[in-house]
């Protein structure tokens, strides 16, 4: 209990920092410095890349979805592979890619289009997802009744569905919120992009500070819409009964077209930004390619990211513990607890621990600890879902069992939970280390001077528009999004967990 | 064969009393403890088992006091053997592991091996089982294998918590038969907790009766069938409708006629009329009262009726157990009549 409470303080600091600081500001100057015309056009900026950015990735991720999971398109295992894939580009490296081969993208257009691109497999895999696992049933039900086609899609389907896009835009916002890389590259100023300025002439001024907290602002009205629209309605199935598999609609003559459709998606998606790549990794290969610095960066971007990955999941441990065996109320308020930091962008977390360490623990700044300290506070909600969700695998029934069998409880442990849950845990600490490695914006604030990652070589480089150089570091950083990308893929598409309840 | 005494076992959850005072003595063989959901039997269960602990009273196994003197004896030291709802088999081990899982360090030696395969003979699985996984099992399989695993350790008591609740129906007999063969060929003592009737008087040797948390009767299945202890009891195990009458020389009046008593009664009495005591019979037959027939549920092999016998000031629902051929239609107007001696209970005896 006493270690779930010190782990939800630790993940709610970020928080406490931005309020505390504000509060520490006087109104007026506070006033002063945000009722500035630079902020408007920060907040404006912000507002409708998010609204274009949530917007269009929900089209293209249903859309898609609907397409792979509910139509008979041709290869349909094959192009879900292909939706994913893009999961597997860091946003930056997207971004990289797209203004490498052309300046139009600098522009609202421009950032909207590629932060949807990279980010619409957000929507996409949970809606995949919760398609497959929507009873047919209901669909059968609507036709019976008069309605079919489109209005059974809108009347029927997409109720059903709409938790999980629901849950997905409400990603897709976060990361938007989030996202520095790209958007410093398209020439996209947001608030983020203006904390991480503001950061670097001023260092750590109220300035940043106050950004943070209208950030913070922007992440909790997400949250709140997202909780309003899903409301309270009850959407998994009622009654029991055996889930049919949903019959496919025939898309008839009209395949070449959507297939073509599909085609020309996945262009712009993977074809733009591994064609640049290609293209600056051959140009670059010309000039002398420093082996020793790629080395370096991907050795300490491994060794982060594997102790990142560790400790966010060790932490995790105890939160996932008593939200699965003592449930309560206290125990519930540190499991939310833990979420918060899950909306806030990298940027604020970072900001927070720098002030916050040069406060309170001076030995502490710029070191890899506090690094490691910043990675465990952003992926621990990852690391807590992942974990629960091992945990529910073995159910107290299964301690029971063995103890009447002689097991001690360590025994029991040993014999019946580890076994059981120790995959899922490997699992989960390697989604959360792979999203260690190839995180840009936490990392570019809190590294130490001297540590260089896959992530800050390559920003240095794309930033200074040396895109030879910095193709190889992205190369690396998109094959070590491969493996989180292709566990994602499969478990969306996975059968759902054979219940030992039932036969097999 | 250990027998299983416990004696004002007492335990409460916050300030709800789950179990008060309960008194039970198992001497051996299989008894079932019967009643509705949230009576207090599984929390009885978990207490003999050692999973909670009692606030008062005493869990005896054969000589041995596992709880209520002293620090209670933990679930490991028990030697019970325990069966959950819904079998909870080890999903990372096949079956022959699960059924070893309990012989310590035998579990791997050619012992633990003929131990493993003497259970699967005893619960009538094929040896071939041994190296399947659980989720490749059907629901009845998986109970069959945890009640192996459960007995191979040879333990002195096996706890049965609704192990056939989650199975269908065809299935939940045979599998529940089959447990039985294997409990008496095993001549372990048994507690089966339960809220299937059914269940309970065909499998058990002794059956106990439960109801808010104390027991209302204990004794063999057919006594509790033909001898309830009170009208609770005959309500529940047999579905009698309960009839106020005024009872007098052993004959009772009532809004069915009257009626011959069985035992001995006087004055206000409630009277248990069970389905096969009511004979459905025509409209005008003489001796026979007037019913509008108001719900039939056919079975194929029979069907009940469920009438309303008016006539009288206060009208009286009973059921009555018809045979295939003859099924009145609801609305239908019939006769009926209540054959033999009836049970009579002291009034207010339900309430």
């Amino acid at each position: 209990m006493l270690l779930g409470v010190v782990v939800a303080t630790t993940s709610l600091l970020p928080l406490g920092f931005v309020v505390v600081s504000t509060a520490q500001l006087g109104g007026g100057e506070a006033a002063d410095l945000l009722f500035r015309p630079r902020v408007g056009d920060l907040v404006w900026n912000t507002t409708r890349l998010l609204v274009g950015g949530v917007t269009l990735s929900v089209v293209l991720g249903v859309g898609c979805a609907w397409l792979v999971v509910r139509t008979d398109l041709p290869l349909a295992g094959l192009w879900h592979g292909v939706l994913c894939a893009p999961l597997a580009v860091p946003a930056f490296v997207n971004g990289y890619g797209w203004v490498s081969t052309t300046h139009a993208v600098q522009s609202y257009g421009g950032a909207v289009l590629v932060v949807s691109l990279s980010y619409y497999p957000l929507v996409y895999l949970p809606t995949v997802a919760a398609l497959r696992r929507l009873d047919s049933s209901v669909e059968d039900v609507a036709a019976s009744l008069g309605i079919g086609g489109w209005s059974s899609f809108l009347r029927v389907v997409l109720p059903a569905i709409s938790p999980a896009v629901l849950g997905g835009a409400l990603l897709v916002g976060l990361h938007l919120l989030g996202e520095y890389g790209a958007l410093q590259l398209l020439n996209y100023p947001t608030l983020t992009t203006g904390i991480l300025d503001q950061y670097r002439t001023t260092f750590n001024g109220p300035r940043a500070t106050l950004l943070a907290l209208v950030l913070v602002v922007f992440c909790l009205v997400l949250l709140g819409l997202e909780l309003l629209a899903r409301g309270q309605r009850r959407r998994s199935r009622v009654g029991s009964g055996v889930a049919r598999t949903a019959s496919r609609h025939r898309l008839g003559s009209a395949t070449p077209a959507w297939v073509l459709g599909l085609v020309g998606f996945a262009a712009l998606t993977l074809g733009v930004p591994l064609v640049s790549l290609v293209r600056w990794l051959v140009r670059g290969n010309s000039s002398s390619l420093p082996q020793g610095d790629l080395g370096a960066a991907l050795g300490s971007t491994l060794g982060l990211a594997i102790t990142g990955g560790l400790l966010a999941t060790v932490a995790a441990l105890p939160v996932a513990w008593l939200a699965v065996r003592h449930r309560g109320v206290l125990v519930t308020v540190v499991e939310r607890a833990v979420y918060p930091a899950n909306a806030l962008p990298g940027i604020v977390v970072a900001l927070s621990l720098v002030t916050i360490s040069i406060r309170v623990v001076p030995a502490l700044y710029q070191t890899l600890p506090l690094l490691v300290v910043g990675y465990a506070i952003l992926f621990l909600p990852r690391a807590v879902v992942g974990v629960r969700s091992t945990l529910e695998l073995a159910p107290p029934v299964l301690d029971d069992v063995a103890t009447s069998l002689g097991c001690t409880r360590a025994g029991a442990a040993r014999r019946v939970t580890l076994p059981l849950v120790l995959p899922g845990l490997a699992a989960s600490m390697a989604l959360v280390s792979l999203a260690v490695g190839t995180e840009l914006t936490a990392t570019l604030l809190l590294s130490p001077i001297g540590t260089s990652t896959l992530a800050t070589e390559f920003w240095s480089r794309a930033s200074a528009v040396a895109y030879g150089a910095a193709a190889p570091y992205a190369l690396a950083l998109i094959l070590l999004s491969v493996p989180a990308t292709w566990l994602l893929g499969r478990a969306a598409v996975a059968p759902a967990r054979t219940d030992p309840k039932g036969p097999a | 064969m250990t027998g299983l005494r416990v004696t004002g076992l007492t335990k409460s959850f916050g300030a709800v009393r789950v179990l008060d005072r309960v008194d039970l003595d198992v001497p051996g063989g299989i008894t079932a403890v019967l009643g509705a959901s949230g009576c207090g039997k599984t929390t009885l269960l978990r207490l003999v088992a050692g999973f909670l602990e009692p606030d008062a009273g005493t869990i005896r196994l054969g000589d041995r006091v596992v709880a209520g003197e002293g620090r209670p004896v933990p679930p490991r030291g028990r030697r019970t053997g325990y069966v959950p709802q819904e079998g909870a088999l080890f999903p990372h081990l096949d079956v022959a592991a699960n059924i070893a899982f309990g012989l310590g360090r035998s579990r791997r030696s050619a012992a633990g091996r003929a131990r493993v395969a003497e259970m699967l003979d005893l619960v009538e699985l094929p040896r071939a089982a041994a190296s399947r996984q659980p989720h490749q099992l059907s629901g009845g399989q998986q109970q069959r294998v945890a009640l192996a695993r459960a007995l191979a350790p040879r333990p002195d008591l096996v706890l049965l918590d609704e192990p056939f609740s989650s199975l269908d129906a065809g299935l939940r007999e045979e599998t529940g038969r089959a447990v039985a063969r294997a409990l008496r060929a095993t001549e372990a003592t048994a507690v089966l907790v339960t809220h299937d009737q059914g269940e309970a008087l065909s499998l058990a040797d002794q059956v106990a009766v439960m109801a808010d948390g104390r027991f209302l009767q204990v004794t063999t299945p057919t006594n509790v069938y033909l001898d309830p202890a009170s009208a609770a009891v005959a309500a529940f195990v047999g579905h009698a409708a309960l009839v106020p009458a005024i009872a007098s020389n052993g004959r009772a009046t009532s809004p069915l006629g009257e009626l011959p008593l069985r035992g001995v009664r006087e004055g206000l009495v409630l009277l248990a009329v069970r389905p096969e005591q009511v004979a459905v019979t025509a409209k005008d037959d003489p001796g026979s009262l007037a019913a509008e027939v108001l719900e039939v549920s056919f079975f194929g092999h029979d069907a009940t009726v469920r009438a309303r016998v008016a006539g009288t000031d206060e009208p009286v629902e009973v059921t009555a157990r018809v045979p295939a051929t003859g099924v009145p239609q609801p609305g239908e107007e019939i006769g009926v009549r209540v054959v033999g001696d009836v049970l009579a209970f002291a009034s207010g005896a339900t309430a």
